[in-house]
């Protein structure tokens, strides 16, 4: 079988605050169409990693390269048409369109001095319809709850037509319900063939979504792999610094194998 | 309200009440030889006016009218950008020192005698310097994050109020502080066609390139790290923006002194007109603003038979109007 060219190559990646290293050396590919789950605890340097796979942040060492151009080289416009972020937290600030919030991510198609076309907002309400939000158009995006937020916003990624689409723990605000509304959403755009990276604080998400896992753990070890090699007891527990488990869900008629984690 | 309605009342609002404007005043004109005196500049029409009503309409009126047109529509215009960039509703024109550095350029002037034209340059390079200084002081690891240049720009505007305050100290009681205080209440009576000529060009230049960015500035307002994760090269938009209203504040300031109040809260009469988009807001906010200050005017040098400062009838008028429109609507366009 060929082995397919991976979209995202990172080499030998550190990065450091400092004389404190929060990940050194650091090997990954990320395969077009994939959904990378990034677990570990707080301040683990999930969002950093994503900054610097971004481009946002610079690395100390190492390189990441996209589609063969290394990302450091790219002006933020070319950069925004490689990568979409949907961040943790958006402080909202005037009362727009749903829509036209949405039709903000054409920006880094427009040239300086156009402004969004008829096409531009089609785009736009198509984007929503797939996030499941294109009867809030018209609201004021600040009236959205924060479930609703988010995914107007990730629909904003879409519309940017990026390669890759990195998530900062997009359900770290969201209740219970909003944050399974999110996680099956993001699935669904995975089916589609949308290349993600996520970090969440919530390892059962890496249950629920497909592709690969990548854990960073204290002290600065990172296991990748598929949900199933990465994810046991032992490992969660050294990441989190508690005791945790993986228990086997009960069978469900229609449901295919389940297994959450929980701490016990 | 239908869009083309709209469109059409903003472009009319402002021009209706300049022709209105130049029937007002002590010395009474009719409506015919106002439009007679008008059409003559285009037309050949037999002049049957007297020579002072010319005068009075061409050299005085309209060139007053059409300075407070611009200046409301600057200082609207600027603030309403001001607004969207610094991500506040709180936000006014002078944030980042222009008004405190132009008044004290001005102070300068009067305080060397200069005439009204220098007063003038005094005020406005004065007023770019004291935002240059902000935004040098503002700019850390090669960016001007908002918050750093809201703290630089009370910085440079408490330098600057102390630096005129020690101006009008040593200001001779008798005939200097009087023209400086006078100075600041602000006021439209230095228009001519000369101080037209000088302040029109820089505000015209600073509302078209503002509203050239307006669309990126919605994309601003998501914030510095948003905006550049769509794209936006925010340090050349915010220089840009920073370039324009002060280019535009300080041209007003330089010519009618300190008038405070419009660029606050002309932008929020323009959200609950037509909402937060600044591809809307910015063109309501120059009609608006420049309506508004014509009307002030209008009131400043007809109420009385003196004349009363722009800056005491904006704020005495328009604040009980904000009011009011913050009590009916309870806040809900913010």
């Amino acid at each position: 079988m060929a082995v397919a060219k991976p979209l995202i190559e990172v080499r030998g990646a550190t990065f450091r605050y400092g004389e404190q290293a929060v990940f050194s050396a650091l090997n990954l590919d990320v395969f077009r169409g994939e959904v990378l789950t990034v677990l570990g605890p707080n301040g683990c340097g999930k969002s950093t990693l994503l900054r610097c796979i971004g481009g946002a942040l610079a690395l100390t060492e190492g390189s990441v390269r996209m589609d063969d151009v290394d990302i450091s080289q790219l002006d933020v416009a070319a950069r925004a048409r490689k990568v979409g972020f949907l961040f943790q937290h958006h402080s909202p600030s005037f009362p727009f369109a749903v829509i036209d919030v949405v039709t903000m991510g054409r920006a880094p198609h427009l040239g300086l001095f156009d402004s969004p076309s008829l096409q531009d907002s089609r785009l736009a309400e198509e984007a929503l319809e797939k996030v499941g939000m294109r009867h809030l158009k018209d609201r004021p995006y600040t009236e959205l709850s924060g479930g609703e937020l988010q995914l107007v916003l990730l629909a904003r990624t879409l519309v940017q037509q990026p390669e890759v689409i990195l998530l900062d723990e997009p359900t770290a605000h969201l209740d219970f319900r909003n944050q399974a509304h999110s996680v099956k959403t993001i699935a669904a755009l995975a089916g589609q063939g949308v290349t993600m990276i996520m970090a969440t604080h919530d390892p059962n998400h890496a249950f629920l979504l497909p592709g690969r896992v990548l854990m960073m753990q204290p002290g600065g070890a990172i296991l990748t792999g598929l949900a199933s090699e990465v994810i046991s007891d032992s490992t969660l527990t050294a990441t989190y610094g508690i005791d945790i488990a993986v228990f086997p869900a009960p069978r469900r008629a229609g449901a295919g194998e389940m297994r959450f984690c929980s701490p016990w | 309200m239908t869009k083309p309605r709209a469109i059409v009342l903003m472009i009319l609002a402002p021009l209706a009440l300049l022709y209105a404007s130049l029937l007002i005043g002590r010395f009474a004109v009719s409506p015919g030889d106002v439009t007679r005196i008008l059409m003559a500049r285009v037309f050949p029409i037999a002049h049957d006016w007297s020579g002072p009503v010319e005068t009075i309409v061409m050299q005085i009126r309209l060139p007053r009218a059409i300075l407070a047109l611009f200046v409301g529509a600057g200082l609207s215009i600027s603030g309403a950008a001001y607004q969207g960039m610094f991500r506040n509703p709180l936000v006014s024109t002078d944030i980042l020192g222009v008004t405190a550095a132009s008044g004290f350029g001005a102070a300068v002037a009067l305080l060397l005698s200069r005439n009204a034209l220098q007063l003038q340059l005094f005020a406005f390079i004065f007023g770019l310097a004291g935002v240059a200084l902000t935004y040098l002081i503002a700019r850390v690891y090669r960016s001007t994050p908002v918050l750093m240049l809201v703290l630089s720009g009370v910085v440079v505007g408490a330098f600057f109020s102390a630096l005129l305050s020690a101006a009008k100290y040593v200001a001779d009681p008798e005939s200097k502080l009087p023209a400086i205080t006078y100075w600041l209440l602000g006021s439209l009576n230095a228009a001519s066609v000369q101080s037209l000529a000088s302040v029109l060009p820089p505000i015209t230049a600073g509302s078209v390139g503002l509203l050239i960015m307006s669309w990126r500035l919605n994309v601003l307002s998501m914030g510095d790290e948003e905006a550049r994760s769509l794209g936006l090269r925010t340090e050349w938009l915010k220089g840009g923006i920073i370039i324009c209203t002060t280019l535009i504040t300080a041209a007003a300031v330089s010519v009618c002194g300190i008038v405070g109040w419009v660029g606050l809260v002309i932008p929020h009469v323009g959200r609950m007109l037509v909402g937060p988009d600044h591809r809307r807001l910015l063109p309501a906010a120059l009609s608006i603003g420049a309506t508004y200050l014509l009307f002030i005017d209008d009131i400043a040098r007809s109420a009385t038979a003196g004349e009363i400062p722009l800056g005491i009838l904006t704020a005495m008028i328009g604040a009980p109007f904000f009011a009011y429109l913050l009590r009916k609507t309870r806040g809900s366009w913010l």
